[in-house]
């Protein structure tokens, strides 16, 4: 945790990428980077194509053109699991965690593409086995730690409020160490103090842990006061891409979240 | 097993790093695992601590401020400013910046050594008022990255620093420690205060070890026990408690993980030995009853039922009475079924003594716990005495008590009913305010606690209220208006009572009663009702009060010397006591004296012989309107017992 927060070189590049459900188009030549250590927003009203560029990022969605480039590499059509292994990690708009399970076993499933043994050595838990479950548990503690949930640490997920299995959907996404952390609408439908709460966690991963962070959020506020650079969204086109300030101001934006007179 | 050598603090430290080297002397659990460091090693920790602060220019006599939740390196300071001879001086750690500031200033703080980014973002906030803090060394390194101040370092580093400085002078720590006098300052702990600022309690080693010794005795602790650690570190139970029994007995300190897990770091640890004020008690239990109601039909039933059976025998089983061998049998069975699970749960299935003290606790709550076997005992004391005046002994217990004085304790009820306090463990001054300690401590030693009470026949100690709020009755009886009061608020259905009698010749009263408690009372009998004011007017729940009121009166018949105080007369008030109309402070104690005022029409109408009485207040809403309400009251009168009968009865 001593990484110094450097905005680097670009480590996403998205070029080009169109995306269509059949007659339905959700994305449209839309090219942008994100650069290493950064936060990077994604905002557009609903239905702009927000969640589907995240899908294209970790390989749910194949684009029917152009290419993304993840540290320099172009990949063609990979899997999520892949995306997952090169150091992609995400949260999902609507939580999607195990419910009946305790938070501690929700965050074992995020290190469970880092898992060399195979089912039947965990299951005998002998030598290797074991010392690897002891080093991600170790892992997985830091993460509770980071995040302070050891009060919920054996709770069943079901019974958390809300904001708080957020805040376990984004530490199962840590426990794998990502480079790159897809955040979909981490926010939405919390109160105040629960956004306030996972803005600066949001920071802390950004800054201590050194992730790169894509983020799609609706909170206008958070968006602005938590992001270095954000892309603007509209029918599937990018209409704008700046700082917070350039994005504000823009006109094309201003139009697309308040309409036209016509 | 009380060990006699040492009489400062760190000479017991290194005493029981001697005796018991790898015993474990604290605990704590981090990233999710209890770590354990040996009295050896907690030595080790506290030489390289204080000989970095040394070399940070720490000098003799000078305070060391400590502020965070219970942390083994926030203890380890304390112990290493006491090694070179200064004094630690603990602060609350949910006080806000500004509280801070007075303390800061009066105990001129240079030095401070405290948890986390929360509490040096405090600090650094206060320190254009604090010239004199020059060092704030933190435990925890997160968020504090970026900070370049230059006041700050962190713990870690000061004691790298301090061991390079140990091996330079190798024989440093063990010097200045010999150095070290009984009557030396150990702690400067300040005290609340109701009115003004706060006062900082001076105690020397000498009192406050010598009363630790006499506690220790008292219930037998040894290195065996453990003892979670999670009530303020600036408070003086966990100084006398945590700090300095275990100097003494060498038993284990454990530090919970964070201040939301201590219910699940009890259970893991297991305590034998447990304090509490009331109100942490009735947490545990409204979240166990809550849990019940969630449980299973079977289990719903076996708890009520054996919580039944433990109610009849279980405490005469725990104080060694005769029980019929019906319950005892029914009682055995009820611990393998129910008690035995529900202490494990809990975390107090290896429970040797718990205490309670700090204000009264509820009769139900103290019989739920020792009737399932749980040795519950109360104890008083304050600040200015190290705790340590009155306590309970096992099996010698008593609801209403606080038990006999301890060994060593001088207990003397002064012409007022004010109870004055001699012993080993009374302070040494008000620290910097000789005209305060002048006038807590008498010319022969006496500590004047501010608090009433007296001598029950068995020579229990009963503590009523506090000395300037008692007041007498015409005919010469004791008025205890706060010892009324929370004996009528322990029933579910009395929120607020106010009492009137101080020169009066009875005591009458105004009840207010809990809209949630009565409202679903009367739900459950198909009470119609419209609001609170309406629900207050009911003759069904002016009958239930009257029977509470009744219970009270039955039960102050016994009591020799409050007996003639019962509650003639009382009226249930149409409107809640709030803090907004001034009737409750912020803190929701009654202001009994602006109340009498506000309500005079009410008061005078209870101590004439009317049966009810028109009154029109005014009461401001909370978005700020006032509005007005009338209600035409019902005076009831209360049955009242002769204590004589009483007596013959009992």
């Amino acid at each position: 945790m001593t990484t110094d927060r450097k905005i680097g070189a670009p480590i996403l590049e998205i070029d080009n990428i169109s995306l269509a459900f059949g007659g339905v188009v959700a994305l449209q030549a839309v090219s942008f980077d994100v650069r290493e250590h950064e936060i990077r927003a994604i905002i557009g009203p609903n239905g702009a194509g927000k969640s589907s560029l995240l899908n294209v990022i970790n390989g749910v969605y194949h684009p029917q053109q152009g290419t993304v480039a993840f540290k320099g590499r172009k990949r063609h059509n990979v899997d999520p699991h892949e995306a997952a292994r090169q150091g992609i990690a995400r949260t999902f708009q609507n939580i999607a965690l195990f419910r009946g399970m305790t938070v501690l076993d929700n965050l074992m499933t995020g290190r469970n593409l880092k898992m060399k043994c195979n089912f039947l050595q965990q299951a005998v838990y002998w030598g290797a086995a074991r010392r690897e479950e002891l080093e991600h548990r170790a892992k997985v503690e830091t993460v509770i730690d980071f995040l302070e949930i050891q009060n919920v640490r054996k709770t069943p997920v079901g019974r958390l409020p809300y904001g708080l299995q957020k805040r376990v959907e984004l530490g199962r996404a840590l426990a794998a160490e990502p480079e790159l952390l897809l955040l979909d609408e981490p926010m939405a439908g919390m109160n105040m103090e629960e956004k306030q709460d996972m803005s600066r966690f949001i920071l802390d991963v950004n800054d201590q842990l050194g992730a790169t962070i894509v983020l799609i959020e609706h909170d206008m506020s958070v968006v602005m006061d938590l992001s270095d650079r954000v892309v603007v969204l509209d029918y599937g086109r990018k209409i704008a891409d700046g700082t917070p300030d350039e994005v504000r101001n823009n006109k094309d934006v201003i139009d697309a979240y308040l309409g036209v007179a016509h | 097993m009380a060990e006699q050598s040492g009489d400062t603090f760190p000479r017991l430290l290194l005493h029981q790093a001697q005796v018991r080297p790898d015993r474990p002397a604290i605990r704590e659990k981090d990233l999710g695992i209890w770590q354990t460091w040996s009295w050896a090693q907690v030595a080790g920790e506290a030489r390289s601590l204080a000989c970095g602060l040394a070399a940070q220019g720490f000098r003799r006599g000078e305070r060391l401020a400590i502020i965070g939740d219970n942390r083994p390196r926030l203890y380890w300071a304390m112990m290493a400013a006491q090694a070179l001879g200064g004094v630690p001086v603990p602060l609350y750690q949910d006080a806000v910046a500004a509280e801070l500031v007075f303390v800061l200033q009066d105990a001129e703080i240079g030095f401070a050594v405290v948890e986390d980014q929360e509490q040096v973002d405090k600090l650094l906030e206060i320190l254009p008022q604090c010239p004199r803090l020059k060092h704030i060394f933190f435990d925890d390194p997160r968020g504090l990255r970026h900070y370049t101040q230059t006041e700050l370092m962190s713990v870690e580093k000061l004691q790298a620093a301090g061991r390079e400085f140990a091996q330079r002078n190798p024989k440093f720590f063990a010097d200045e420690i010999e150095k070290g006098r009984p009557s030396d300052i150990a702690v400067i702990l300040y005290t609340s205060g109701t009115t003004g600022h706060p006062k900082g309690v001076s105690q020397t080693y000498a009192a406050v070890i010598e009363t630790a010794r006499v506690l220790v005795a008292f219930d037998g602790f040894a290195e065996k026990d453990d003892i979670l650690c999670y009530l303020p570190m600036a408070w003086v139970g966990d100084f006398l408690y945590s700090y300095a029994q275990v100097h003494i007995a060498g038993f284990c300190l454990n530090c919970p993980e964070s201040p939301d897990t201590v219910m699940t770091d009890l259970r893991e640890i297991g305590p034998t030995y447990y304090f509490g004020p009331p109100r942490v008690y009735e947490n545990i239990l409204t979240q166990v009853m809550i849990r019940i109601e969630d449980a299973s039909w079977l289990k719903r039933r076996m708890f009520h039922y054996f919580m039944g059976v433990a109610k009849r025998a279980g405490m005469k089983i725990l104080e060694g009475r005769k029980v019929p061998l019906k319950d005892r049998v029914l009682y055995k069975l009820g611990e393998l079924l129910v008690y035995g699970p529900l202490k494990n749960v809990l975390g107090m299935s290896r429970l040797r003594v718990a205490y309670t003290g700090g204000e009264a606790i509820g009769p139900d709550l103290f019989d739920f716990y020792r009737s399932i076997g749980i040795n519950l005992k109360q104890l008083y004391g304050m600040t200015e005495t190290c705790v340590t005046v009155c306590m309970h002994s096992s099996g010698d217990v008593k609801l209403e008590t606080v038990g006999r004085p301890l060994p060593g304790v001088e207990v003397r009820i002064a012409e007022s009913g004010e109870v004055l306090v001699r012993s080993p463990g009374v302070m040494k001054e008000y620290y910097k305010r000789p005209d305060a300690t002048r006038e807590a401590i008498d010319a022969e030693g006496f500590f004047h606690t501010g608090d009433a009470g007296y001598f029950d026949p068995d020579g229990h100690l009963k503590i009523i209220d506090r000395a300037k709020d008692v007041g007498k009755l015409v005919d010469g009886t004791l008025f205890a208006p706060k010892y009324l009061e929370n004996k009528l608020k322990y029933f579910p259905y009395i929120k607020e009572a106010v009492c009137f009698g101080h020169q009066r010749d009875k005591v009458c009263a105004f009840i207010n009663i809990d809209m949630a408690a009565m409202g679903n009372w009367a739900e459950k009998r198909n009470l119609p009702y419209s609001g609170y004011a309406d629900l207050a007017s009911q003759p069904a729940v002016c009958d239930l009060v009257r029977e509470c009121v009744d219970k009270v009166n039955r039960d102050l018949a016994g009591d020799p010397v409050l007996g003639n105080s019962q509650i003639c007369r009382f009226i249930v008030l149409h409107k809640e006591l709030d803090a907004d109309d001034g009737e409750l402070t912020r803190t929701r104690k009654v202001r009994r004296g602006h109340i009498g005022e506000k309500y005079a029409v009410l008061v005078d109408a209870l101590y004439s012989d009317k049966t009810s009485c028109f009154i029109e207040t005014q009461v401001r809403f909370e978005d700020g309107r006032a509005g007005m309400v009338s209600a035409d009251l019902k005076i009831v009168k209360a049955k009242t017992y002769s204590v004589a009968d009483a007596k013959q009865a009992a």
